[in-house]
């Protein structure tokens, strides 16, 4: 029995009476084992059943005792915005007062400028009173997080920052209160107030543009769930109404009219439109859609009006299914961070032993102002070593790199996925629904002897209406669209493997292979020119005989999709080799691959060989995509390095594919190993730069450089390199969405 | 040497060795979990590792209560789970683990860590 607990939040509540109604109302629903709820969280916790009890369930019981159930657990997107909005306005407030005032300080005491302020400025007592409030006001985060972080024995930026701007304000505070006291012990009564209060204001600024920056990365996810329509037109009792799409059920029946959003996802029962897909699918021409076809939920109606059925609505629409899927992809770790992270654990206590040996080494070798120099030192390497830009090397690139793919209708299941495409090598497209529209259509009717064309048709599509072959549609269909009326057929009989017998009037007619005609001694010597032909364009070849004779011929092809061969030349530019893989035999499948480009053809691949043939390739030493429609070929899919899945109505989440090209566009292939190539680049950079700046700015603020060049690093221009470190990280990932993909 | 340079040397030395002993050599201690674990977001994760049941819902309620903005995000890379928590606020997230083993969780800049153990 299939048991979940879900948490959600009860709008209405305003007494403890109202938990102890909403506890009975839930456990009254048939399947749910328990049922808490809490007034003060406004949440409910219920166990239950799912074979039985459905959200939907538990949202009635909920009305019906006169509340409302929100089943999104968390904070709404808006309550998040929200919070970060807050918290990004207190840093920008605390970065300001403390640039102030931590810049009046500086004029008034930095040697080059000290003689152009006014004299209230350099009285050291007026300084200290300046940083006391930066210093306890707008770096008590530091504090707090530093106090918090010891009592659970770790250590962070923060740890860092308030240990060295402490120092650095205590030694400041020790010169101004107690001169004397200093001079004796052989110092110059000289405070560094401006390198506390600057240090926290620069800080401060780059958590604040980091901040912002980093919203940046995630807008992909917010431009998703904007998309959704807010209220949907249900049509009852011959009136239409607007009622939330909260509110909307499986089976409503929606009305759309022409520059509206489709509101959930469904299949139109009424009237037909051109609907622009292009914020689901990234394909820009609008799709012309009748009764019968599926609609997805979030789309904009161009032109006509529709009804249509909503068959799936909430977490199961499309758009939630993508949304789900780039948060999943969000969160998921490249390998590539594995390293990041090992290091980002010692880093911390690394630093802070760092800082120490500093001022070991700089108190007992310095010759001049030991103390001082080692104290400045110490402070200039706990400034200076930034974690952040270590942690924010991948994820930041990956949440653009796969908010970019989304927005192109690449979907990427997880960071993995994308870091391995990048290695890509070899591709193989599986043939028929890939490559091809897996729609058979009619391309050639030829007619001999004193018969026309569409009589021909008539005689096929009049015995193929009896068959269920998979090309019989093809021939029915291509019939109706010339208009002609289909006739009755008697003694119709299927032969397998080679084709339909029947009589139409008082004709006998065969219908099929070279071996029917045969079997039946029917001689087509004179159309074997043009059978071969047609076949060596890869189209499938039935002839038609008539009263003995043979008297017509109908190809039946799969036509090529529209992308396809952009798609290998792109793959081809990208230096990738692409294969095809196929059931059909070797001649029709190199006349489709020829047309297509493609040079490897494997064919007569049974479906349970393509995972073979896959691993095959590999063994060579080859890295594999595959290509495939994730249904039929799904242990190909799995079995390959990357598993590409093209779209097909509104599931997106397929379970074998890497990646799910919603777009069906066979350019996306290329697209998405692109953005791949694009973003492991992004966070190769990304480290090299965050690595590179700890390993070479965290010696040179030890020191080292004195011996040689009597170069130190100052406290202050070292906070600044930090706050610089963290923001060209985010913003190098960001340059990300300004790459263009052709898909 | 001086004494005072002698002294600065040996405190350095100690304050080193408890660096070293006081951040890289704590254990946490392993908390079991059935069904729902409320995991205290604030300087670290408290608690820091929790054990729960294979193939079972767990419900993981997050509450941040530490403003630094390291914090301000939970990954749990394994279970494709990167969640923004709030100050103040509980944020739940629900795992189903499917495999046994040790996974990680931690701040979206993979500063502070905490372990999910599944038996």
């Amino acid at each position: 029995m299939p048991n979940v607990k879900k948490t959600f939040s009860i709008k209405g509540m305003h007494c403890a009476s109202c938990v102890y109604a909403l506890e009975k109302a839930l456990k009254a629903v048939p399947g749910v084992s328990n049922a808490v709820v809490n007034l003060a969280s406004e949440k409910a916790t219920v166990d239950y059943d799912t074979s039985t009890v459905s959200e939907d369930l538990l949202s009635d019981a909920v009305s019906g005792a006169g509340y409302k159930a929100d089943m999104s657990s968390g904070p709404s997107i808006d309550e998040v915005q929200a919070a970060k909005l807050l918290e990004q306005k207190t840093l920008r407030n605390k970065a300001v007062v403390s640039l102030v005032l931590g810049g009046l300080i500086f004029w008034g005491s930095f040697p080059g400028l000290i003689d152009t302020s006014p004299a209230l400025l350099q009285n050291f007592f007026v300084q200290m009173f300046m940083t006391i409030p930066v210093q306890f006001w707008a770096g008590l985060s530091f504090y707090r997080a530093t106090i918090s972080a010891l009592k659970k024995r770790s250590a962070n930026m923060d740890t860092l920052v308030s240990i060295g701007t402490t120092v650095a304000f205590v030694y400041s505070a020790v010169v101004t209160i107690f001169p004397s006291t200093v001079e004796k012990v052989g110092l110059e009564p000289m405070p560094y107030f401006d390198t506390a209060a600057v240090i926290i204001g620069l800080i401060l600024l780059g958590r604040y543009l980091e901040a912002r920056a980093k919203a940046g990365t995630s807008e992909a996810i917010k431009k998703l769930i904007g998309l959704q329509a807010k209220t949907a037109r249900v049509v009852k009792d011959g009136k239409d109404h607007d009622i939330p799409i909260e509110e909307v059920r499986i089976g409503d029946l929606i009305r759309v009219r022409p520059g509206e959003k489709v509101p959930v996802d469904g299949i139109i029962i009424e009237g037909q439109s051109s609907i622009d897909e292009s914020m689901i699918s990234g394909e820009s021409i609008p799709v012309d859609k009748v009764g019968g076809e599926v609609v997805i939920g979030a789309t904009m109606n161009k032109t006509g009006m529709f009804t249509f059925k909503a068959t799936k609505i909430g977490s199961d629409t499309m758009l939630a299914q993508i949304i789900k899927l780039v948060e999943d992809a969000q969160g998921s770790k490249a390998p590539i961070q594995r390293i990041a992270d090992q290091i980002s654990s010692y880093f911390v206590p690394v630093v802070l032993m760092l800082a120490i040996l500093t001022f070991v080494i700089w108190y007992v070798v310095g010759s001049t102002d030991p103390l001082l120099f080692a104290i400045l030192n110490t402070v200039a390497v706990l400034i200076i070593a930034c974690p952040c830009a270590m942690g924010l090397a991948t994820p930041t690139a990956i949440m653009v790199g796969t908010g970019k793919g989304a927005e192109h209708g690449i979907l990427i299941k997880d960071a993995e996925s994308l870091e391995t495409a990048n290695k890509i090598n070899t591709v193989i497209f599986d043939k028929t629904g890939t490559l091809t529209n897996g729609k058979p259509v009619v391309t050639d009717t030829l007619a001999f002897g004193n018969h026309a064309e569409k009589d021909i048709l008539f005689m096929a599509a009049t015995i193929e209406r009896a068959s269920e072959h998979s090309l019989a549609e093809a021939i029915v269909k291509e019939a109706e669209k010339e208009n002609i009326e289909l006739g009755s057929i008697n003694k119709f009989q299927a032969v397998p493997g080679q084709g339909v017998t029947g009589e139409v009037g008082h004709k006998k007619i065969l219908f099929g292979n070279r071996r029917l005609m045969e079997e039946n001694s029917i001689d087509f010597n004179s159309a074997s020119d043009q059978v071969l032909k047609l076949e060596n364009f890869g189209k499938t070849v039935m002839l038609l005989a008539i009263d003995g004779a043979l008297a017509g011929i109908v190809a039946v092809a799969d036509t090529l999709k529209d992308s396809a061969v952009d798609g290998v030349r792109a793959l081809k530019d990208l230096g990738i080799e692409s294969v095809m893989i196929t059931g059909d035999n070797q001649r029709t499948a190199s006349a489709i691959a020829a047309k297509v480009g493609i040079t490897k053809v494997l064919a007569e691949v049974l479906p349970d060989q393509k995972e073979a043939e896959v691993r095959k390739i590999q063994a060579l030493g080859k890295k594999v995509a595959m290509i495939g429609d994730g249904i039929n070929d799904a242990p190909a899919l799995a079995a390959a390095d990357v598993g590409i899945a093209m779209g097909s109505g509104t599931d997106v989440a397929i379970e074998a594919a890497n990646i799910t090209l919603i777009n069906k566009n066979l350019k996306s292939v290329a697209a998405a190993i692109t953005l791949s190539k694009k973003t492991m680049r992004t966070i190769k950079t990304n480290l090299f730069w965050a690595f590179g700046y700890n390993v070479v700015l965290i010696p040179v603020a030890m020191g080292i450089l004195y011996p040689f060049f009597e170069i130190l690093l100052n406290p202050i221009y070292a906070s600044m390199a930090m706050a610089l470190s963290s923001i060209s990280v985010v913003g190098n990932s960001l340059f990300l969405k300004q790459i263009k993909l052709k898909a | 040497m001086n004494i005072d340079k002698i002294v600065v040397t040996i405190l350095g030395l100690f304050g080193s060795v408890f660096t070293y002993w006081f951040f890289l050599m704590k254990k946490d201690k392993e908390v079991s979990v059935t069904d729902l674990v409320d995991i205290l977001v604030a300087g670290g994760y408290s608690p820091a590792v929790i054990s729960i049941p294979l193939g079972k819902t767990t419900q993981i309620n997050f509450f941040r209560k530490d403003p630094n903005s390291c914090l301000e995000e939970v990954v749990l890379a394994d279970f494709k789970i990167r969640k923004f928590l709030p100050l103040n606020q509980k944020v739940t997230v629900q795992i189903k683990p499917q495999v046994k083993g040790t996974f990680n969780f931690s701040c979206g800049m993979g500063m502070f860590h905490g372990k999910i153990v599944v038996k």
